[in-house]
């Protein structure tokens, strides 16, 4: 059995009278790299602000290693944070930034010094102890960032969307350093973030967010192959999603036609959203596929082209190695498996 | 070429301003009456030692208070949501917008052996007490007077503290104490100096309010220096004099502390 670290149990948090959390249950797994996905304004900082200590709840509890932690202050929380904006101390240097949480638990210098150069070494950052914050560019700064909350060894590290202000190339090799940094220590990450594929990456679990609610959580393949709603789907990847009838166990119409799937204990003629991935779908000639369309536009996307193939009103994004001239009719097929079956989503 | 003759009506202000007056002062403070060359006004300063000391004694009292009154307000006042702080500075600064006799008749009025304090406690059976014409009423009247000027330069470096910087350091396990200690105090030293700068300097050379509140018995150098050239001691030459060591004594002690805030700030 794996041992749960954290465990948020129905949070409310209201904000001038608005829900922005809505019942949350949460247990974070310990030692696992654990993803809050979801997209602007979500509440994810919300929830890692719960668990930082800095948001109160309406109602609802956290519990740490089993203990019910939801009164006591951040400063006696086994856990730290690395901030959505940095939050360094402009008036020190790096090295009494980083240094700062050991001074103030009193160790001596001599343990100080070697552990604040143990993290810089992690972070890449040797030779910029007497460097000033503002002399730092953003991705070092958030190097210093990730570093003062590691030099205090928290069992628990938050971090909320710490490779936001990044170029990509640096934030993909900031990616496999930050994944690297938690396997090594053995530190429970609970990680932030909007860009699905940073998520997919990076992450044991993956936890998506909508509105306030969890909509999902899984392994990243899980989530990927088998999104449980609609807005998973889509927000995992671009889907096609698009409006079907489940005429029976594995029988679905949609698009003007019938289609065998994997799916059943669905109701009789229950109204549903079929989710296609865009990769999935195979191009071929006219007569042989059950939709046909017109491609619209050709996009080359680096390993495969993306299509956008009307086929009677309905717009499907097609991903393919190959591709079709514009204004050209097609047709496509769409294997059973590849089908995916949902409840509509209550609105 | 275009910025300098952007300067003229600048040097042009300084000069009639600055320039003309400092250098009358100094005239003055260096002849007699019949324009003869003279120390003898600087050495006449000698009989008023105790008042110089008393002034400065007093407004260093006063800025302590200041600092010590104003801190606590100034913040609170910058961790406000953006609407109230406006509303709260406005109330820190309204009552300077009233003559500030008017004010200081008003501390009167309370602190009077009839006024509204010993009357209030005269219901319990209290006092009447002794709360007017001492040193503690001057200096009451000094803090009163001066203390927008403490939480202005305060707050304006305050308000530019992120929230985030204050959760970083609960987050790193700073309580109470140690914020303010290791994040506040370090992060507003430029407004701590401007506030104690801006109330330190207009304390030294307070004048009416110390004969107002003090009973004729407190009267500060800026009364002295009032009466060399408004009262019956009528000696403009005396009044230059005491004004420019007043001013000397004021650059020294600033120059001083400014050294060692740069020391401070090392620390
Ligand atoms: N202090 C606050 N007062 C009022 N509303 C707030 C406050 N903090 C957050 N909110 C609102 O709560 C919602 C969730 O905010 P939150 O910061 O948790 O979003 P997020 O998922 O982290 O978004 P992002 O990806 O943009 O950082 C937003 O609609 C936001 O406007
Ligand atoms: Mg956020």
């Amino acid at each position: 059995m794996e041992n749960i670290i954290i465990s948020l149990k129905d949070a409310i948090v209201e904000f001038d009278g608005e829900q922005i959390l809505k019942k949350i249950n949460l247990d974070i797994i310990d030692k696992q790299f654990v993803t809050l996905l979801g997209p602007s304004g979500c509440g994810k900082t919300t929830t890692l602000r719960i668990i930082g200590g800095f948001q109160q709840m309406k109602s609802g509890s956290l519990y740490f290693n089993n203990k019910d932690i939801t009164k006591l202050p951040p400063h006696k929380r086994q856990v730290n944070t690395v901030f959505q904006k940095y939050a360094l101390f402009p008036h020190l240097n790096i090295y009494d930034n980083i240094a700062f949480g050991l001074k103030l638990k009193k160790l001596s210098d001599k343990e100080i010094k070697s552990r604040v150069q143990e993290v810089l070494e992690l972070v890449n950052l040797i030779g910029f102890e007497k460097r000033s914050i503002s002399s730092l560019s953003g991705g070092q700064q958030q190097r210093v960032a990730v570093a003062r909350a590691l030099v205090n060894r928290p069992k628990v590290l938050l971090l909320d969307e710490p490779l936001g202000a990044l170029d990509l190339k640096l934030r993909k090799e900031m990616q496999i350093e930050l994944k690297n940094i938690q396997q090594e220590l053995e530190i429970t990450f609970i990680y932030v973030t909007h860009d699905q594929e940073e998520a997919l990456t990076m992450s044991d679990t993956v936890i998506v967010m909508n509105n306030g609610v969890i909509q999902q959580i899984g392994t990243p393949v899980d989530i990927y192959n088998e999104p449980e709603n609609a807005f998973v789907a889509d927000f995992i990847g671009d889907s096609n999603i698009i409006d079907g009838i489940m005429r029976k166990d594995f029988l679905v119409d949609f698009a003007g036609n019938s289609f065998t799937c994997v799916d059943s204990g669905f109701e009789r003629d229950e109204l549903v959203d079929v989710v296609i991935r865009p990769e999935d779908i195979k191009i071929v000639p006219q007569i042989q596929g059950a939709i046909t369309g017109v491609v619209e536009s050709v996009i080359f996307k680096g390993v495969h082209y993306e299509m956008i193939v009307d086929a009677s009103g309905y717009k499907w994004k097609v991903q393919s190695t190959l591709h079709e001239e514009v204004g050209s009719l097609v047709g496509m097929n769409i294997e059973p498996m590849d089908i995916h079956i949902m409840h509509k989503m209550e609105c | 070429m275009k910025s300098r003759i952007l300067a003229i009506p600048y040097i042009v202000w300084m000069i009639i301003f600055t320039v003309i007056p400092l250098g009358l002062v100094i005239f003055f403070a260096f002849t007699s009456q019949s324009g003869e060359f003279t120390l003898s006004n600087i050495i006449a300063m000698n009989d008023y030692l105790d008042v110089l000391f008393r002034s400065i004694e007093f407004s260093v009292i006063a800025t302590i208070i200041c600092l010590i009154l104003g801190f606590p307000v100034a913040f609170l006042i910058s961790r406000l949501a953006r609407g109230k702080q406006g509303t709260m500075l406005m109330i820190v600064i309204l009552p300077m917008w009233i003559n500030f006799l008017l004010r200081t008749y008003a501390w009167m009025t309370l602190l009077e052996e009839n006024g509204l304090i010993n009357r209030f406690l005269g219901l319990f059976h209290l006092g009447p007490f002794n709360l007017i014409n001492n040193s503690g009423a001057v200096i009451l009247g000094m803090i009163y007077n001066y203390i927008p000027f403490m939480i202005l330069p305060l707050y304006s470096v305050m308000t530019k503290i992120d929230g985030n910087v204050i959760e970083a350091a609960q987050d790193l396990g700073c309580s109470g104490f140690h914020i303010i200690t290791k994040i506040i105090i370090p992060l507003s030293k430029q407004g701590i100096s401007t506030g104690i700068i801006t109330v330190f300097v207009p304390s030294v050379s307070t004048f009416i309010i110390s004969r107002m509140l003090g009973g004729g018995t407190n009267d500060l150098i800026g009364d002295i220096i009032e009466s060399q050239f408004l009262g019956n001691s009528y000696n403009p030459h005396l009044g230059s004099a005491m004004s420019l060591v007043l001013m000397v004594i004021v650059l020294l002690i600033m120059s001083l502390f400014n050294q060692f805030g740069s020391e401070e700030a090392v620390i």
